[in-house]
Parts: structure tokens; sequence; C-alpha cells
């Protein structure tokens, strides 16, 4: 059969922006040194009619328009969040109903803390290696939560990307992908509580840290390549430390993660920020690049992917959709009272 | 008294120890100390543990018989006590077991201490330290460990004129001194320009002023000199002087903020006992919790004239090559500090400096060293003072 891997993709990322100065200022903080610590200039704030749900239609239709595909050909939705609107009622229908890919369809929501869209991506290659599917569409989004005050009100944001999973006109095989798991409760969020909990320190060394570098090194040894055999990489990036960090200790360049490192401008958008440092990537990329991508999701585990851009990039419709740092650089300020608004921050009956 | 020698040691590596169990550290330690000593579970008489709240940080009292069960001496049934006094509980801990033998009561006792820190958050950790201080009129108001030690400092530059490099060049002597330490949290050189512009914790300490937050364990075994060579031929480490003090539990009762009475008065009491002053000490562990906190201790300690601690750090009279080593393990700046761990950790490293063994870091012949232990702002002190034999 023929290589399978992606097809389309999309991105979305909402508009407004805070700037790290502009949380910090409030509770008192300084913005500067927190701005530098994390690698984080500003974060998207979603307005308040956006949510993973909306955010995943926009991405997958903006897959849709870079390519011909019928949506009606499209067999598997899988929305990887942990921000689904419904706590019961899945976004996916939501999402398949947009964009005219039901009834023929099977859809089910994801949750992984920050890798449920990579899941969805390795469920859509095995559907469509297996030949139960033509395509698949995986997205990866969120409108990530964090408490008033809390270290993660700098960097939880919202946005995501989606992409297509198919086996013909594939602009990136999909070589191999592997998974690295363990039990590891770094980051949780109870049911019904409004905000995740985490634990602190913890959540490095013995968690990012930990299955990012494990799952990098399985998957170059099962491959057999190594750091400079890539030409970009992509890390799950929580906050722009910990990638430039995991990326020092597996042997890769500053230039080698640069263009998929969007957290500093963006914020970490979750289940998103994985896929959407893929897309930016997939945005410059040319027919022979090889790239790894490392998710990581907490509790905990992390998705490899070793991936070849092939020779259908170049005829294949970028321009049909607003690229990753298009979208980046369109965006709008707001001040912490208005982002207390529009986030549900404020109590009023 | 009879006299009583360290005849083992042992300790684990300390920093964020995710994958070791509170009881595994224990263990690891004490098992270590007891292979160094070469004694055997029937010949212990007691146990102490230093402690000082593994309820809060890890939901486990009742450590005593946890950590006799933790080392494999349950069937033993072996007397085995916990002792806590804050900061100083390891150190507590070390003058009961020597008290226990120096008495006649016991020959062979094994002290530990322990403490697992970091199963907790930051703030969690702020807050059971928090409770070392006076709850009704320090903690309750807010005032954490870092507030109270920055009062501290800011009280000694107005009244001596230290300054905020001369309180840097202490961490910077730590750390250098960490590097050579295999179980320090940080081995890791410091500038006194990274010092200098370490994030603020409270002014005017910074990040890398205050001691950080540790795992780990460290246990010893005493024994009577008289039945210490039926069980090793390694050299013999005499405790000669042990002194112990307490004070106001909130620092504004104090007569003075930037001396701490308690080892004043614990200093003397070692002193006296046995028969050292001062100037006899060829080296110390000072409990360095802050930057400032061990200025005040090679005063307090007499090794400097009062006021004249952050002189003696420009002079480098404290450093591993000036003529009164401090902290040659790194201190609780760099070594790390699982807080009741500190008092037992600190006499491990008197013990391997005037055992000869201690490494890389091995000072030139030392003959009698000090260890200070604190607790709280300096409510509770404790102070061994030994002599290799």
């Amino acid at each position: 059969m023929n290589d399978v891997g992606i097809v389309s993709y999309g991105g979305s990322i909402p508009q407004m922006r805070i700037k790290a100065k502009e949380i910090a200022k409030v509770w008192g903080k300084d913005g500067e040194r927190i701005s530098k610590g994390l690698g984080i200039i500003e974060k998207s704030v979603p307005s308040i009619d956006q949510d993973t749900a909306t955010i995943s239609v926009e991405a997958a239709r903006a897959a849709l328009k870079r390519s011909t595909i019928n949506p009606q050909d499209i067999g598997a939705i899988y929305i990887g969040s942990e921000s689904h609107p419904y706590a019961v009622k899945p976004t996916g229908t939501i999402v398949g109903e947009a964009i005219g890919a039901t009834p023929d369809l099977m859809v089910a929501d994801y949750e992984f803390a920050c890798k449920a869209g990579t899941a969805g991506i390795q469920n859509c290659t095995a559907l469509v290696k297996a030949e139960f599917i033509k395509y698949g569409l995986a997205v990866g989004a969120d409108t990530s939560q964090a408490a008033p005050g809390d270290a993660l009100e700098y960097s939880a944001a919202a946005g995501g990307a989606a992409f297509i999973i198919g086996s013909e006109n594939v602009i990136a095989n999909i070589n191999k992908t592997y998974s690295f798991t363990t039990d590891t409760p770094d980051f949780w969020r109870r049911a019904e509580r409004k905000y995740p909990k985490h634990g602190g320190r913890f959540t490095g060394e013995p968690a990012y840290f930990r299955h990012v570098t494990s799952c990098a090194k399985k998957l170059m040894e099962i491959v057999g390549t190594k750091p400079d055999d890539y030409d970009y990489a992509i890390f799950h990036q929580p906050n722009a430390k910990f990638p430039r960090a995991a990326a020092r200790l597996l042997g890769f360049t500053p230039e080698q993660i640069k263009d998929g490192l969007i957290v500093p401008y963006i914020g970490n958008t979750y289940s998103g920020a994985s896929c959407v440092g893929l897309a930016a990537v997939l945005d410059v990329a040319k027919p022979g690049d090889r790239i790894i991508v490392i998710s990581y999701g907490s509790g905990a585990g992390s998705d490899g992917f070793d991936i070849t851009v092939t020779d259908n990039i170049n005829s294949f419709k970028r321009s049909n959709a607003q690229t990753i740092m298009e979208m980046v650089n369109d965006k709008t300020y707001i001040d912490y009272g208005k982002y207390a608004k529009d986030t549900d921050l404020l109590i009023w009956e | 008294m009879r006299d009583v020698a360290v005849i083992g040691v042992g300790i684990t590596k300390f920093g964020e120890l995710w994958n070791k169990s509170f009881r595994q550290l224990t263990a690891e330690a004490g098992s270590k100390a007891i292979l160094d000593s070469g004694v055997d579970g029937k010949d212990i008489d007691a146990m102490y543990v230093g402690s000082m709240s593994s309820g809060r940080f890890v939901g486990q009292e009742h450590i005593g018989a946890l950590v006799a069960d933790a080392s494999g001496f349950s069937h033993l049934h072996i007397p085995s006590t916990r002792v806590e006094g804050a900061c100083a509980s390891g150190g507590l801990a070390i003058r009961q077991g020597y008290l226990s033998i120096a008495s006649g009561m016991n020959d062979v006792v094994i002290v530990g201490g322990i403490e697992k820190m970091n199963d907790v958050g930051g703030t969690s950790a702020t807050e059971t330290l928090a409770t070392a201080a006076d709850q009704e009129w320090e903690s309750f108001f807010g005032v954490t460990f870092p507030g109270l030690y920055a009062m501290m400092a800011k009280r000694h530059m107005y009244e001596f004129g230290t300054t905020k490099e001369q309180l840097a060049k202490v961490a910077v002597k730590n750390h250098a001194n960490g590097v050579k330490n295999p179980n320090a949290q940080y081995q890791m050189e410091i500038t006194v320009d990274k010092a200098l512009n370490a994030s603020p914790v409270a002014d005017p300490l910074g990040l890398l002023d205050c001691s950080p937050v540790t795992d780990g364990a460290a246990a010893v075994v005493l024994c009577s000199v008289e039945k210490a060579k039926e069980f090793t031929q390694k050299p013999l480490v005499k405790i000669i002087g042990s002194g112990q003090a307490s004070d106001t539990l909130s620092l504004h009762g104090r007569r003075s903020i930037t001396t701490l009475d308690a080892t004043v008065h614990a200093a003397n009491m070692a002193y006296k006992q046995s028969n050292k002053s001062p100037s006899d000490i060829d080296f110390a562990e000072v409990h360095d919790c802050f930057t400032i906190a061990e200025i005040c201790a090679i005063e307090d300690l007499g090794f400097v004239e009062k006021g004249k601690g952050g002189y003696a750090v420009d002079q480098n009279i404290t450093t591993f090559d000036g003529s009164k080593p401090v902290n040659t393990s790194g201190g609780l700046k760099s070594k790390g500090h699982p807080v009741g761990a500190t008092g037992v950790a600190q006499i491990v490293e008197v013990a391997q400096q005037l055992r000869g063994d201690a490494g890389n870091r091995q000072l030139s012949n030392p003959h009698v060293g000090l260890a200070h232990n604190v607790g709280g702002s300096g409510a509770t002190c404790v102070i061994h003072i030994m002599e290799g034999m």
C-alpha cells in the first residue's frame, strides 16, 4: 500500500493576546523576569464565543481549504483536548457536522492532557493503514484553564491544529510513531473542578523531561536516526524553557527547533501545542525535509513521530489558508480586565 | 560521663528524589552507616531519628518505629525514638544518642535524620517550615523564614555595615565546596554576580541566598569508646563536647536579632565540656539556611568578632583554603537542607573530614571540627565538637 501520512493540515489561533507582563502587574510580580524565565512574551486568549469546538472547526476547515478532499470521504474524527465544551456530548460530532463529514463517520473525543491531539493522529494513521477508512481527521485544540494567580496563568492559552491523514497525495509521510507512557501524576484536573492542579517542580525532571527524552531516544533508536538527521524538531512546549532544554539534552540545535517553537508568541495551547508546532513547520518545509515531533501529555506520556516531507508539498495549496505565523501576527492586545471577563474569571449573580 | 565515638556514617544523595520513598531513604542511610561501622542489628541498643515534619511533608508520623522497621529491625524490638526541634531535629537526635551512651544506659546507638520535602509543592513546604516560627506572633501574620532571616540581614547590615556582596560570597563559597561533594543537591559553581541578580525572595535575600527544599537522609552509629574497637578498625572520631540551648520562639522577643543567643550558649557549653576555645576549631559545618545565618554563626561561635562576619567572608577566612574552613560539604546552601537530616549530615561531614575520608574535599590533617545546627530563627541550637582519635 501507499505511504500513510499527512494529506492536509490547518491551524486556528484566537486573535486576542495578553502580555505576560500585564498578568504579572495584576499580581505584583516582576513581569520581565517571569517572561524571561518562561520564555513567553504573550499568550492567546479565546473570545467569549471561542471554545475547543470552534477552534477545531476552524482548523479543520483550513485543512479542507488546502485540499480537494470531499469531507464525506473522512471516515474518522478524533478531537484531542482537555477543554471539551461538554463533559458528556462529543466535540467531534460538532466538528463532523460543521465540515459535512457526517453520518458515515467514527468519532471520539480524546483526553490525555497535552498529547490527546497527537494520540488522534496515531489512531487515524492506524485506521488508514488498516484500510478501514480513506481519510481521518485528527485535531489537537484547547482553551486551557489556569487559576488566577497560578504560575500556569502566564502560559495557558488557546489554539489548535487539524491534520487529515490519508494515503493519497501525502505531503508528509509518517514513517514511524512510538509512544512512551507511565503513570506519573504531575498535573491533573479532577472531575467538576474548574482549574487544574500541578506538582510544581515535579512536572519537570520526572515528568516532562523523562518522557520527552525517553520517547525521542527510543524513536530514533527504532528508525536508526540521530539528531542531525532531522531538519526540524518539535517538542511539546508548555513554555519555551522546557523544549529548549529537552533539545539540548538530546543533542538538537536551537536552529532545528526554531520554526516549530511557537509558545513564546501564543503561550501553551495544551493539546494544540505540538500540533501547532508541527503545522508551523509544515508551513515552511521543503520536499525531503525530515521532522521529529515529540508531544507530551501529563499523567503521563509522549507520542513520537518520524516524518518525511514529500514532493507533493510543492503542489500543495498552503496559501489557501493562513499560516501559523500569519495567525500569530494577526493579533489584538487586551488588558487583564477583559481577559478576566472573557475567560470567565469573574463571578456575578 | 563515658566517652562516645562516631564509628559509622551513612548519607543518601540530597536533592529532588522523586523515585525514592521516605522509607527507602531512611533504610539507605541507616544501612550505609551500619555497614561502615561493623555493628550488627543485635548490637544496637537504641535508635533516635530526627525529623521536623514528616506528618506534613509525607503524611507519616510515628517514625521512630517506622525507621526501625524499615531498617529490618522490627523483630529485635529496639527502642526507637523520634526527636523534633524544627531544623535542629537531627542535631538534637545526635545529642540524645550521645547522652544515652555517655550516661552508661547504652553502648551502641544509631542516630538518623530524614526529611522528604518535595512531595508537597513549594507553597506547602514554605507553610510547613513556617510552623517552626511562632504561630501566634509570627506565622499567623504571614511571616515566613526567608522573611525572618531577611529582617536579621537588614539589621546586620544596619548595625555592622554588612553588604549584599558579602552575603553573596557566602553562597559562592558554599557552592564551590558543594561541587566537590557527590551527594550535594547543587553541584555547580555560581558567581557573585549571579547571586546578586537572582530572583528576589525577601529583600535583601535573593534566591541564591536561600537553602533549597531537599529530600535526603543521613545516619551515624555512635558507640562508647571502650567498646568501639570491638566493631571497627577505622579511625575513631570522638564527640568531645555537646551543647544545646534555647531562646524565644519568636524573633522579636530576643535581646538582639543579629546574635543568636542560643548559639552563643550552646557553644559555650560545648567549648567548656571539650576544654576547647574557638581558636582550637580547625573547621566547622554551620547552619547556613540563609547566607546571613552563616555570617551570624561564625560570629556567635566566636570564630570572628561580632559584626566582622561579612569582613571575614571578604578576607576568605572561611573558604576551603582559608584559616577556618566553613561548610566544606557545601553547607545547607549547596548540599541541600532536608531539615530533619541536616544536623546528622553535618556530623557525617565532620566525621569524614576527621577520619580523612572526605574524598576530593578532604582538608589537610584537621584535628578538631564543630557542627552547628539551628532550629527556627534561633530558638534552638545544638552544637557538637568532635576530635579525631
